[in-house]
Parts: C-alpha cells; structure tokens; sequence
C-alpha cells in the first residue's frame, strides 16, 4: 500500500448526497479479476454518454479538474455495495483523498485498506471547501495527515479527525495482514478456547 | 451481577481476540463465505505474498453473480463473466476451498445457500465480500458485508480488524395486516430510517411482529438492514430458528446439537441493556409499500401518490427527488397503484426462497402474466429450485407465463444476461433501486413477492390485497 504523507492537488467538487457505489463504478466494470485499470469507468454513467463520448458537463471531464486529486462531495459518501472497486476505481483515477460531511461505512473503511484518506467535516467546512473547489486548478488543497490539517488555497487551515491506529497505517503504507499475523498466538489460544467451549463452531459438517 | 449487554454485545465479546489500545478489535470469524466477484483479487493478494487459506473448512466458494440463469449446459457465454467463475474455480483449488460448482443442486446465491445448508448459525461471525451478508442475522449471528482486503485479511488469518459498532433497536409492535409481508415491513423501516440512518449501528429486530415471522422473513429483514446503512442486523434466535436448523446438512448433530441449543438459548438482549437508539414500529400501520425513487429510502404505501419534491425536508433531499422523479419518469402526486410495468422479477438474497415462491405463486395461480409483460421467477438456490418443483410451483407459474430460471442473483444487478433495456421498468423483489441497478436506464420498484406477481398479472402496480 502507499503511504499518504502530505498531499496537495486539486480538489474537484462533486455537491451531490447519497452518492453510492454504483455511480463511482457501475456493476459492468466489476467482471475484473484485477485491481487496476478502473479510472477510466470512474463515475462512468454521469461522465459518458451512450456513445462512450465524454459528457462536457461533468466535473472530471472539465481541463481544471482532470488531473483532480481530492474529491470534495456530500452527505452520506459511498453508500450502497461493498464493492472495493470503488475505491481502486478512484484511486487508479487519481484521487487520494475525499472530503465529505459523511461516509457509508464499508466504503470508509475500504478507502484505509486503499491508501485513500476519507475526511469527514462538518457540513459548513465542506460547503467552504466546496466553494474553494469550484476554482479549479488555480486553487490547490493541500491535506497534512500527519498534522491532521488541510489547507486552502487562500491560506485558512482547517482540522480533522482520523483515527489513530488507521493514521499510523496510513503513514507507513502498513498491510493489515502483516500487522495481525504478529499475533498468531493469541488467534491460536482463541480457536482453543472456542474448541472448548463451543466445539460445533470449529468443525462444520463434512462437506463433500 | 454481570452488566446487562445486547446481543451484539454477547457476539461480539464472545469473538474477541484482542483489543488494541486505541478500542480496535480484533475479531474472530466463524463462517466466511466468498463468491466470484469480490475474491479475485484477495487470492491474488494471498498468492503474491505466499500465504495461504488458514481454515478453509471455515470457508464456503460459490459462482452467484455471474451464472446464467438459463440452460447451463452451454457455459457462459460473456467472456468476462466467464473469467470470474473460472478464476474462483482456479483459486479454491489451489486453496482447498470447499466450493458448489454451477453445476451443484446446492449452488446458489451465497445468502440463501449459507442458511439451507446449516453453514449460518446462531452466535457466529459470519462476513462475506458483500454487503447481503447482514441475511444471516436471522439467526442470531453478526454477519456483515466486508470488502476484498478484508476478504483476504479472513482467509489469511480467520480474523478480521473491527471497530465495536453502536447498538440501535428496532421493535416492531403488534401484527402485520393481511397481504403485508415481510418484504413491506423492512422497506417500511428502510423508509424511516434513511439510507445513512443504520451508519455506525448493528440493527437488532424484536418485538412482536418479528417473533411471528418465519426464518425466510426473518432473513428477508435482515437482508435489507444495510440498505438503511447499518452494516448488520440481527435476531436473537429461538423455536423458529432451531426448528429451521434442525437437520441442515452443516448444522451440529446429535450431543453437539443439544450443547449448541442450550448456549443458543442464551443469545439474547438481557433485559435493561443499553441501546444507543431505539426505533418503535407500530406493525398494523404498515400497508404493501413500494419504491417510488431511485433509493431504497423513497418508500410509499401501495394506496399513496408519489410525493412531491416540494415537500422534502431540506433542499438536497428535494433535488436528490427530482432528480428521482425525472430517472423514473413519475410525476409528484400521480397515484402509484396503475403505473405500468414492463418486467417482474421475482428472486434475489432478499425473496428467493421458498416461502418467497410460494407466496408469489399464490397469486399467479389460474391468472395468466398481462400482455407485453415478461415476468422472471429465479429461485435463490439449486434446492429450493428443486423444492419449488416438488410442490409444483413451477407449473403454477409456467402456466400464468411466467419464466422459470436457473438459480442466481440474476436480474437483482444485472451482472448476468438478465438485464432492463433502458427506459423498462420493473417491478422487482430484490433490494436495490438505484440508477441502472438491473441494466442501464431501467427503473425499478421494489416490492415484495406477492405485489410482484400481483403487478405481472395486472401490468402494473397493484394493492395485492385487491386480488386475494
Ligand atoms: S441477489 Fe442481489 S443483493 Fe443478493 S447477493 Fe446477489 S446481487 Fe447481491
């Protein structure tokens, strides 16, 4: 996984609510047995027409936020499926970071497990960082994990909460399973207490 | 005396393999259960860095997603659907994993199979790479949707990194009115709740009118509680769930049952436990709901008009209905009873069991599907296809016209070859509404099985009641 440090970028603005998993990758691009290669269906309904043609209108599709790195959005972000394509479809795009007043809870974590940093702020702080959005590439964010910090482009710096042990991963691009191995003992001493108690758990009926 | 706790609670601590300084959990897992769409790219994960499954007897592989529903001899013609399946056969060989191939009698969608086969018990942790997996809380166990680092995360290491979850309740008094499903009562909660209005809660479900629901309902809730956003939801078990194990092909036999039984009986909420939330539901108010949007949130009863932007609580919520509105071609107060349908499907994690096609076929019985309406009955799994047919269902629906498919998750999203044609609109009892969730530019209502069939024998919207 890579770490995430200190990213500056620009942020593109997508105000929508409920925005769920099947407008960030619809279902036809999930047949990948890979994780990569998914940027370009990002957002595939609202940034392309029925002919595959770009729709002008949509934010990724404008010059000022191609190469867009943070995604700022509404209420209640990554609803829907746990489908982990969604983050690896923004995160192959670009995006690092995504701001929003909330988050559905499968997406938020997939987005740890991805090297991509779900800021959750109150609805004011968005809505200003919205608005500092809409500039385009002349108005680059800049996200300081470490510090818990992002600042805008006119300077202000804004405040945010991550969860420890989730920071301390992030930071050191940290594989979870790695991490959780270290404690094969405990996890042994656990299925030894459960044969114990509850043998029927351990051992489901044969299955030919 | 020991604190009171939820049952949430007593699952949750009895599955503690250690907590970090911080509160982050970790979580042992009993049951996982994986399919094609969301595992590649976990064993890929596993085969890079040369681990391997630690217990694949714990385990449980199906193809559901991309299977096609019709004659199988012929394999899958899509080559990406292709792809899938033969690379989750490819990996549960290499990993041992035990699987049911397309063509198992017990193959099936993963939330149907789990339960029928006694693989899904009360007081587990069950987790799959997807978020239908909150079905199995029927039973008294925490079952949750995961994403594929976590799916690999449990086949490297049987456990999973948490965060303890909040508890909210959901009581549901008195009883559900004739021709009100289960299906109803959930997209009723679905409605109260929101979408976002379950984030951060394990849902459990009690009351009355949740006692008196059999396991298929009692699955069908459940099912839907991640469409309120909670990530399980659960009831505690008793009669009817032992009554339903008993016998499974995976369920304990024999001393190992009785033992099971007697620790199952524990499994519930003491009483003055704490509940962060707590949602009351009268049950005799709720009447067959439906689906009006395009979020399993936009609820209405059968006999209502579809509400009027103007009316939503805050303006994102008003554009978020236009926008609705507009994808599913209503207009703001036109009656939802006699809008037309194209497509019924009934099927699906949420209503394709048995019980489901029962209910469905006692409404198709000597009525014929209505013209220009194609109706698709995919039952859950390989054995409750076979059941369906031992009870003639089949024939019920096959003289009304409707299709009788091979099992699978279907048109549920359109993965397979079972898809809307932009602009059809289906009434369908899965469990999701979104934009092009069954094909691109397909609207869909959900509804439960009964008010599905109702819809296919009228050609659109209808109060089953009318026809019982
Ligand atoms: S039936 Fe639908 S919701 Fe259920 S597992 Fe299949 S695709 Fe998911």
């Amino acid at each position: 996984m890579e770490k995430f440090t200190v990213l500056t970028g620009v942020a593109a603005p997508l105000p929508m609510i409920n925005v769920d998993t099947d407008m960030i990758i619809p279902k036809q691009f999930l047949k990948t047995i890979k994780r990569t290669g998914l940027g370009k269906n990002l957002f595939d309904e609202m940034r392309y027409d029925d002919t595959g043609a770009e729709i002008p209108g949509f934010v990724l599709n404008q010059a000022a936020w191609r190469n867009a790195t943070i995604l700022v959005a509404g209420d209640n972000f990554g609803c829907g499926s746990s489908r982990e394509h969604a983050p690896w479809a923004l995160l192959d795009f670009g995006i690092r970071c995504i701001i929003a007043p909330s988050f559905a809870d499968i997406f938020y974590n997939n987005c740890f497990k991805n090297g991509i940093l779900p800021i959750k702020l109150p609805q004011e702080q968005v809505d200003a960082l919205m608005d500092d959005a809409q500039r385009g590439a002349n108005a680059t964010v800049t996200v300081d994990l470490e510090k818990q910090t992002i600042q805008g482009p006119d300077g202000g710096t804004i405040a945010f909460e991550v969860d420890p042990f989730r920071k301390h991963c992030l930071l050191n691009g940290l594989d979870d399973i790695g991490l959780t191995l270290q404690k094969a003992d405990k996890i042994k001493a656990f299925e030894a207490k459960q044969q114990r108690e509850e043998p029927w758990l351990a051992t489901p009926g044969a299955m030919a | 005396m020991a604190q009171a706790r939820t049952l949430f609670d007593k699952i949750w601590d009895s599955h503690l393999v250690d907590v970090q300084e911080d509160g982050t959990c970790l979580l042992y897992i009993d049951r996982h259960m994986v399919h094609e769409v969301t595992s590649p790219q976990a064993f890929e994960g596993l085969a890079t860095s040369g681990r391997k499954v630690a217990h694949p007897e714990r385990t449980l592989a199906l193809a559901d997603h991309n299977v096609p529903t019709t004659d199988r001899s012929v394999g899958i013609t899509d080559p990406e659907s292709r792809t899938q399946v033969e690379a989750l056969e490819a990996n549960v060989k290499a990993f041992g994993v035990p699987y049911f191939g397309m063509d198992d009698i017990r193959q099936g969608i993963v939330h149907i199979v789990g339960p029928e086969q006694g693989f899904t018990l009360p007081g587990m942790t069950i987790v799959c790479g997807d978020s239908h997996t909150a079905t199995h809380g029927a039973f008294g166990s925490l079952a949750f949707g995961i994403g594929t680092s976590e799916v690999e995360h449990v086949l490297a290491t049987q456990t999973l990194v948490q965060a303890p979850a909040k508890n909210m309740l959901v009581h549901v008094n008195g009883a559900l009115g004739k021709g009100v499903t289960a299906k109803d009562l959930v997209l009723h909660i679905c409605g109260v709740l929101g979408t976002a209005g379950g984030t951060g809660y394990v849902i459990e479900y009690a009351g009355d009118a949740v006692r008196a629901l059999s396991m298929e309902g009692r699955m069908t809730v459940c099912n839907m509680t991640i469409e309120a956003g909670a990530r399980a939801g659960l009831i505690a078990p008793d009669q009817t769930t032992f009554d339903y194990l008993a016998g499974r092909p995976l369920a304990p036999k024999g001393a190992a049952w009785e033992a099971a039984i007697t620790y199952w009986k524990t499994l519930k909420t003491d009483d003055g436990a704490h509940f962060d939330r707590v949602i009351e539901i009268d049950a005799a108010s709720i009447e067959p709901t439906v689906t009006w949007g395009t979020s399993p949130e936009d609820v209405a009863p059968i006999s209502a008009t579809v509400p009027n932007p103007a009316d939503a609580r805050d303006e994102g919520k008003a554009t978020a209905m236009q926008r609705s509105l507009d994808y599913m071609d209503l207009k703001a107060g036109q009656p939802l009873e006699g809008v037309p349908v194209d497509v019924v499907f009934i099927g699906s994690c949420t209503n394709g069991r048995i019980e489901d096609l029962r209910a469905a076929a006692s409404i198709a019985k000597g009525r014929k599907v209505a013209d220009g309406v194609q109706a698709l009955v995919v039952p859950g799994s390989g054995l409750v296809k076979e059941q369906a047919e031992a009870e003639g269902l089949d024939e019920i629906f096959k003289a009304a016209g409707f299709e009788w498919r091979e099992p699978g998750c279907s048109m549920c999203l359109a993965m397979n070859a079972d898809k809307l044609k932009p602009g059809q609109r289906s009434a369908s009892t899965s469990n999701r509404n979104f934009e092009g969730r069954q094909g691109r530019g397909g609207r869909t209502h959900l509804v439960g099985p009964e008010m599905a069939a109702a819809a296919a024998v009228t050609g659109h919207l209808t109060d089953v009641r009318k026809l019982t």
